[in-house]
């Protein structure tokens, strides 16, 4: 065996050295060498995200079961800057009262399924591709339930971890029958056995199912605002944000790459699927009181948004769903870094908490506003332009009715969206949330956020990357 | 090999039919046991009838086994915290968030 191939996977080597290297640290650290635990963790992981910008070649290792090329270690350091930020939140949750002595268990397993994550990007096998799903959905659960001692959390970790095993169940059956029609799990040679008859058909349709639960794509959306809203609001974070970001690539990756056979089915069930949950989510997320839910809800239809950039099959549309991951990730991180500091500092999660939010607190309402305008997809914010480029994608392959009705949900979408910065600037409050200062942490990922949203929409040529390293059909 | 896949087929389908219709978390993850078994079954027959000459469905019958017993032991752990904190698993007692 060739020991060389190990240096190929040089991000997922080292990932695993920072989680060793975090976990001794936690066992066998003092008590006050354990008060930085939190700083060495950001830098060691920042240093690692640092790592993945090494170039690097394209090709396959242990003979086409990992494989790698540009595209992949982008989306690799989209997830980690996702993390990054994930882990600044987490600060002040981390600190209180029940969970301090877990803190280390909380950078593990949010690192485990960042692991999970990393496999099933570069997966060249089912199995590969199957173990790294599994990796990421399994301790996302404990992620979920991470508040042991609420009701809510341990109700949202049942139906979540259930819901994901049922979901993976029906995709490992899929890729059974895959196996039995095609008599290989190698990416490389199952589109040379995939012939369209109804076996594989039937194999696909089971197969796609893990995927759409893992992004939360409307008929396998249940769990998603329950778990949303029972999680600890950092996992929120993570779980609408980093976790669906990876799920959309590779099921982007696996239509072109494996399934490129079937694509008059697959686009038909990415039709129904896309304009299902974009008008669905919309409609119930107008009457969500509680802004966990909300964002529950508006992710699920961001993530109709997303997979509207796969469905054409293009070059273009790769490069528009992966700069949309880019302009999501900052955008709802951005709200999800005001909604846990508030909620940390007063306790507050409704909407109607935040009437009269702009006199105490100016800087995290126009924040806020920031990532709402750019969710909605308001023109100055880089919210419209990822939008305006998933769009193109779709209309270039002529899905005129499927952009209609994005379009109309869009304006849908700014109603509810501008609810909230209504509550925050216009209404009347007699008590509204006091004025507080947020500590060093949230304000560096509230920088780091907003100058995502400001500056991703004029920096053109970020946009020029991705479109040069991404492939169509 | 048709009888290995009927066998397997109906598994598949009572695990999906027992998912929707069980009451208790238990019941839903036997039922999830049901479906990931009979997956087993399926890349056994298919790799013993169709492909002798090869290994895939054997080693990806180990892992899923593996992963599966990963999968249910958090899921009981998860199960056993519902019953800490509800005295109860019964899934009409999970109603905590609503709309």
């Amino acid at each position: 065996m060739n020991y060389s191939n190990f240096l190929y996977m040089r991000e997922e080597i080292s990932l695993i050295v920072l989680m060793v290297v975090l976990f001794l640290y936690d066992l066998f650290a003092g008590k006050k060498a354990l008060n930085f635990f939190q700083p060495v963790a950001c830098v060691l992981f920042a240093i690692h995200t640092a790592l993945l910008l090494l170039p690097r070649g394209v090709g396959e290792a242990f003979g086409g079961m990992y494989q790698f090329n540009e595209i992949n270690i982008f989306v690799k350091s989209i997830l980690n800057i996702g993390t990054l930020i994930v882990f600044l939140l987490s600060s002040n949750w981390l600190k209180s009262e029940g969970t301090v002595h877990k803190r280390g268990e909380f950078f593990f397993l949010t690192l485990s399924t960042l692991l999970g994550m990393y496999f099933m990007l570069s997966a060249g096998n089912f199995l590969m591709y199957f173990i790294g799903l599994e990796t990421a959905s399994i301790p996302m659960a404990c992620l979920i339930a991470f508040d042991k001692y609420k009701k809510v959390s341990a109700e949202a970790g049942a139906k979540y971890i259930l819901s994901a095993a049922f979901a993976s169940g029906l995709s490992l059956y899929g890729i059974s029958l895959i196996y039995g029609s095609v008599g290989t799990l190698y990416f490389n040679d199952v589109p040379a056995g995939i012939t369209g008859d109804p076996l594989q058909i039937m194999a696909f349709g089971f197969f796609v199912v893990g995927l759409l639960f893992k992004i939360s794509l409307v008929p396998f959306h249940q769990w998603a605002p329950d778990s949303y809203e029972g999680a600890p609001t950092t996992v929120t974070a993570y779980l609408s944000v980093v976790s669906k970001a990876s799920g959309a690539f590779v099921l982007l990756t696996l239509l072109y790459k494996v399934f490129g056979g079937l694509m008059d089915q697959w686009q038909a069930i990415l039709f129904a699927t896309i304009a299902l949950s974009i008008t669905v989510a919309n409609l119930f997320a107008i009457r969500q009181k509680n802004l966990k839910r909300f964002l529950a809800y508006s992710s699920i239809s961001q993530a109709g948004y997303i997979m509207l950039g796969a469905i054409g099959g293009t070059a273009l549309g790769m490069t528009s769903l992966v700069y949309f991951l880019l302009v999501y990730l900052f955008s709802n991180l951005a709200a999800f870094a005001v909604i846990s500091i508030v909620e940390h500092r007063s306790g507050k999660i409704n909407i109607s908490d935040y009437n009269g939010f702009y006199q105490t607190n100016p800087r995290l309402s126009v924040v806020m506003t920031f990532a709402l305008f750019s969710l909605a997809g308001i023109p100055p914010f880089a919210g419209f332009f990822s939008k305006f480029f998933v769009f193109a994608a779709a209309v270039d392959k002529e899905f005129y009715v499927l952009v209609f009705i994005a379009l109309i949900n869009t304006v849908i979408s700014l109603y509810y969206y501008l609810l909230v910065v209504k509550a925050m600037f216009i209404n009347p409050n007699d008590a509204p949330i006091a004025s507080f200062r947020s500590d060093n942490y949230t304000r560096l990922a509230l920088i780091i956020t907003t100058a995502g949203i400001l500056v991703l929409g004029v920096a053109s040529n970020i946009y020029e990357y991705i479109s040069s390293i991404s492939y169509g059909m | 090999m048709e009888y290995y896949l009927v066998v397997s087929a109906i598994m598949m389908f009572a695990g999906i039919y027992g998912f929707i219709v069980r009451r208790s978390l238990l019941g839903i993850l036997i039922s999830i046991e049901l479906i990931l078994n009979s997956v087993d079954i399926n890349f056994m027959v298919f790799n013993r009838y169709l492909y002798p000459d090869q290994m895939e469905g054997f080693f990806f019958t180990l892992f899923a086994i593996g992963v599966s017993a990963a999968e249910t032991a958090i899921a009981i752990a998860i199960c056993i915290n519902v019953y800490r904190n509800l005295h109860s698993i019964q899934v009409k007692n999970l109603d905590e968030m609503k709309n």
